[in-house]
């Protein structure tokens, strides 16, 4: 099992409603969920806007500490570890994240952004383990000199694709990384993400709200909504016959290129 | 697609090299103005008072750009001024940036209780009027170079902490930062080698600005006879002096009054220059 | 049918020479919807700036006509293309946060359009915005007109865009992106919204979207954009049965529909990229004699 999660609850201080003395009132994003992830499978997680999956994924690489319930990572109870217990198991779960501009330094060479995981987890042999990492995504070596305003998007997310994988670690966590990409760069992202999963024996968690998305990638699907998981199953079985009625709605929102359904 | 990203040609250097040169200059000056000077700055001749400027008839030979009311050299004393004033913006400066954006960076990206005590001991520090805080300074150091740069770094480095506050702040909410965290980097690490150098702009402008306050308070108080007790000259105090012999020999205030201007105007373009041409990010 | 808005041979170019439209022609009916598909970088949301005026500074337009309602925009003077503009055409725009002032509450933000520039009195304004939010499906729209942007969703203040931009009852409205930056339930609320009131208001509507599956669903007829060219403009049903540019045929094949589990995303090829390049080059060349 890669990850076990019970009853995991998470709940943030509402700063906007903070009295003058005394804390914040908290509001509940996470409310109790409960699921486990085999090695090696690829899981979705879907939800609208506030349905708490971006939550969910930064609670499961302890960037937020759970309010209640437990995380075991790898037979770990990571739940309440401090940042220095967290650290030497940190490069076996990674994450990629939505925003390729916000999550590489705009003031750093793309070289510099893939190398600094690695040798703050002690390895060597950085810049050959950089120029793999950078023809795994099908980017040439020189655009390790490159600052990422120079690249397009797509060209961005794989450069937070190969910073990742560079780690070789055994979990990955996808925050919706094809959300602000056009059609080409996203199938040309969901590809390559899939290629490494088979080569790297990759056990992936990817979470997006677009469920065509989804169905292409995922062995497993789990539906967030309002902080609980209100459906989940195998892929197939949740796109043949969705039990949830907020699935049935997901579903039927997607908008197919197809003009014999019309939504005017 | 071709990207047209890339098309806008960026403006030459310019502001960089203008400010850069004449500060350069001025920095060679002041640290050569034993060698440099024409005359000696103190040396009186009464019989060479009010001498104009060497393109004026009745110039004396030697003094450039004229003599003051009791025959003092102007372009020498304002050679040597410029030790003064470049000593205090340099050090009221540096000081004033290393103590209020150390703070600020602490505050702003470690948050929590560091955060809380530093902006608290901010706002009181701000609490107090800075003028008063500075003449009482002052009364009780006596005036002098030490008073000045004291006063400077008392009155302004709250003003770097705010802003590099606000700035780690930003920063920090930012994916990379989260990204350096789930690598398993330390958070001085992270502080250091991805939001200083995200901060680095600011705190380069910030600075280039506060030097040139430096000038102008070091300005203001030498003007008001508040400087430093030697007779070493000084801009303001060539500026106070010149006041009285307008009319006679306007030289006397207008070209320390000039060197003042481009001085003060250099830094504030340096920051920008420096931007301009060093940081990655084009925009 | 004529058409309300009809651009011809728009070229659009950078200080500098680089061009970013290339020769744009398309046509807008009255009550009806054009889709203006592309890539980002392709273009699109610069033919709604030309339209509306509103291009940066460092592009101008080259030659071209915008016809706007039986009188071509571009040769009037631009005080009078301003006023011309601001009483006929609108503007939804992409990203309903930044397009709100978070300083100011919702209701002097609807209002503020139509008592400066259409002259109208605070009060027939204010009455027209509250029939307007009530349009749009907003409860409670007394309330929300003291609202503030930050204290409402992501739809809501999409929402209120789009009240904002019927509210002078404009005969023509360019959607730029419209829902690209809500979550899908959202997109699919706040597109039939769109649909309904372009219908009801007979409003000539200029869609500009990246999304093929979103352009189906609400579009009438549309143009493909490609470097600032359109390679194909048609019906849409006759696009999606038969698409006849092979960028337009390698957009749709790049479109995920999840209902075809096992078909693989192929990615617009190079093959593909090099031949509409090509195209390009060719036009640039006939284009510079």
């Amino acid at each position: 099992m890669m990850y076990r999660i019970n009853n995991l609850q998470l709940s943030l201080p509402d700063m906007t409603r903070k009295p003058l003395l005394g804390a914040a009132p908290r509001i509940e994003i996470l409310k109790g969920l409960t699921f486990d992830l085999p090695k090696g499978e690829v899981l979705g997680i879907v939800g609208g806007s506030g349905s708490g999956k971006s939550t969910l994924g930064r609670a499961m690489l302890r960037l937020l500490e759970p309010t209640g319930g437990n995380i075991e990572f790898d037979g770990t109870d990571i739940t309440h570890l401090s940042e220095n217990q967290l650290r030497p198991t940190r490069k076996k779960f990674q994450m990629i994240f939505q925003d390729p501009m916000s999550s590489l330094n705009p003031r750093r060479r793309v070289g510099g952004i893939i190398a600094c995981p690695l040798r703050v987890n002690g390895m060597d042999n950085l810049g050959t383990r950089v120029t793999e990492a950078l023809e795994m995504v099908g980017l040439p070596n020189h655009f390790g000199n490159r600052y990422p305003h120079e690249l397009s998007g797509g060209q961005r997310q794989r450069v937070g694709i190969a910073r990742a994988i560079a780690l070789r670690p055994n979990f990955i966590l996808a925050d919706e990384i094809v959300s602000g990409l056009d059609v080409s760069s996203q199938a040309q992202v969901l590809n390559l993400l899939e290629n490494l999963v088979k080569e790297l024996g990759l056990t992936l968690a990817f979470i997006s709200h677009d469920l065509s998305v989804i169905r292409r990638l995922c062995t497993r699907v789990l539906v967030l909504h309002q902080g609980v998981i209100v459906e989940e199953g195998p892929t197939e079985a949740l796109f043949a016959s969705p039990r949830a009625a907020y699935t049935r709605q997901l579903l039927n929102a997607i908008p197919l290129p197809n003009p014999h359904q019309r939504w005017a | 697609m071709q990207d047209e990203r890339g098309a806008l040609k960026r403006p030459l250097g310019l502001r960089l090299w203008l400010s850069g040169s004449w500060l350069t200059l001025l920095f060679f000056a002041a640290l050569f103005a034993p060698l440099i000077a024409p005359k000696d700055p103190l040396m009186q001749d009464l019989f060479l008072g009010r001498m104009p400027p060497f393109w004026e008839s009745g110039a004396e030979p030697g003094f450039w750009l004229g003599t003051d009311s009791l025959g003092r050299d102007v372009l020498s004393r304002i050679v040597y001024g410029a030790r003064l004033t470049l000593i205090v913006a340099f050090v009221a400066g540096v000081l004033t940036c290393i103590i209020g954006a150390t703070l600020g960076l602490i505050a702003g990206y470690y948050r929590g209780w560091a955060d809380r005590i530093i902006s608290r001991f901010v706002d009181i520090w701000m609490a107090f009027p800075p003028i008063l805080f500075a003449i009482l300074l002052i009364a009780v150091l006596g005036p002098g170079l030490f008073s000045i740069i004291i006063a400077i770094i008392i009155i302004d480095w709250t003003r770097f902490a705010r802003v590099i506050r606000a700035e780690a702040m930003s920063q920090g909410a930012m994916d990379y930062v989260a990204s350096a965290q789930v690598a398993g980097r330390t958070k001085l690490d992270t502080m250091l080698s991805e939001i200083l150098p995200n901060v680095l702009p600011t705190i380069i402008a910030l600075l280039t600005l506060e030097m040139g306050i430096g000038v102008i308070v070091e300005a203001i108080l030498s003007f008001v006879n508040l400087s430093i007790s030697t007779d070493s000259p000084t801009w303001g105090g060539m500026i106070s002096e010149g006041r009285t012999s307008i009319h006679q020999a306007w030289w006397v205030l207008v070209f320390p009054l000039i060197t003042l201007f481009l001085t003060v105007l250099s830094f504030s373009q340096l920051g920008e220059g420096l931007k301009d041409r060093f940081d990655p990010v084009l925009r | 049918m004529t058409a309300y808005l009809s651009i011809r041979n728009l070229t659009v170019t950078l200080t500098g020479g680089t061009p970013i439209l290339r020769n744009v022609s398309l046509d807008v009916v009255a009550g009806q919807v054009h889709g203006l598909v592309g890539e980002s970088g392709a273009g699109k949301s610069m033919i709604g700036k030309a339209v509306l005026g509103t291009l940066p500074r460092a592009l101008t337009i080259s030659t071209g006509e915008i016809w706007l309602d039986g009188v071509n925009i571009l040769t009037l003077k631009p005080s009078q293309r301003r006023q011309r503009i601001g009483a006929i055409a609108a503007l939804i725009p992409q990203d309903p946060l930044t397009a709100l002032n978070p300083s100011k509450r919702i209701g002097p933000q609807i209002t503020r359009r139509l008592v400066d520039i259409l002259g109208w009195s605070k009060q027939v304004a204010t009455a027209r915005a509250l029939e307007l939010l009530a349009e749009v499906q907003i409860p409670d729209p007394v309330r929300v007109m003291r609202t503030y942007p930050h204290e409402l969703s992501g739809g809501m203040r999409q929402r209120i865009l789009i009240a904002s931009a019927f509210a002078a009852e404009p005969k023509l409205i360019i959607a730029d992106e419209p829902t690209t930056a809500l979550d899908v339930t959202v997109q699919k609320q706040i597109l039939r919204l769109i649909s309904d009131m372009q219908t009801r208001h007979s409003t000539a509507l200029l869609f500009v979207t990246h999304d093929l599956g979103v352009v189906s669903k609400v579009c009438d007829t549309l143009s493909v954009l490609y470097a600032g060219k359109v390679v194909e403009d048609a019906r849409m049903h006759r696009f999606f049965m038969r698409p006849i540019h092979p960028y337009s045929a390698a957009l749709l094949a790049a479109t995920p529909t999840y209902t075809d589990p096992t078909g693989s995303l192929t990615p617009v090829s190079p093959k593909v990229i090099k031949a509409v390049e090509q195209e390009i080059q060719e036009h640039d060349m006939r284009a510079r004699q």
